[in-house]
């Protein structure tokens, strides 16, 4: 399940509803990223993401298809935000759900590899040195890669 | 077609969406981003670094080789940075 959204998201009431009812489930996994409050050195006061509606959507639900088809999943989510995000808010969530731990573990580190660098969003932070497009990160190239497959 | 812009790309451009008619010899992605190029100093200066812009096709990544088609939605960004 994935979701694109401007508002916060609450992490233990979001694996509270994944997982209720469940019996199967062995293990949840999650990760949750922060807006960090620097950058490069520079005071971050504020980030806004900006997406590509649609595409975003489409490209989370590609990426959680590939998670499922690698690995044993029960259940799976993926939240989004975009809009302005001030420094301690919350961005992004990965939570995957498997009988056993391994599978879990993987998946979300999967999961959160990948979106760095496949799910269409950009950030533009506001610095102590005026507005600033964050680049794309060589080592998050590099952690994505580790799952390619041949 | 629909043409989308994103992030500095959108900024340096200076419009998010627009359509356009490219003529009918420009068959693929890169030809059409060479021929916005010749549409002014704000496309040349947005398009110059090829490195830097990536493009999707009715919402799925294309490569530069990528044949387009009457109708198809093109949109422009720099490398995603999300999570």
């Amino acid at each position: 399940m994935i979701r694109v959204q401007r508002e916060d998201f609450d992490p233990g009431a979001e694996i509270a509803a994944l997982t209720r009812g469940r019996r199967d489930i062995g293990g949840v996994t999650s990760f949750i990223g922060l807006v960090r409050d620097m950058a490069g050195g520079d005071k971050i006061a504020s980030m806004t993401l900006e997406h590509y509606p649609g595409m975003t959507e489409q490209q989370l639900a590609a990426i959680e298809d590939e998670a499922r088809k690698r690995w044993p999943l029960d259940a799976v989510l993926i939240v989004h935000r975009y809009g302005e995000l001030k420094p301690g808010d919350r961005i992004v969530l990965v939570v995957t759900a498997s009988s056993h731990r391994d599978a879990a573990f993987d998946a979300c580190r999967f999961l959160i590899d990948w979106l760095k660098t496949k799910a269409p969003f950009w950030k533009l932070e506001e610095t102590s040195q005026g507005p600033r497009w964050v680049d794309a990160k060589e080592s998050d190239d590099q952690a994505a890669a580790r799952w390619r497959r041949e | 077609m629909k043409l989308l812009y994103f992030a500095w790309l959108r900024q340096k451009i200076g419009t998010a969406e627009e359509n356009l008619d490219p003529p009918g010899s420009i068959a693929t992605v890169a030809q059409l981003i060479d021929w916005l190029k010749t549409r002014g100093p704000n496309y040349e200066g947005a398009l110059t670094n090829t490195k830097l812009v990536r493009v999707a096709v009715n919402r799925e990544y294309v490569t530069y080789d990528h044949r387009l088609k009457p109708g198809d939605e093109v949109a422009l960004f720099p490398p995603v940075t999300g999570g």
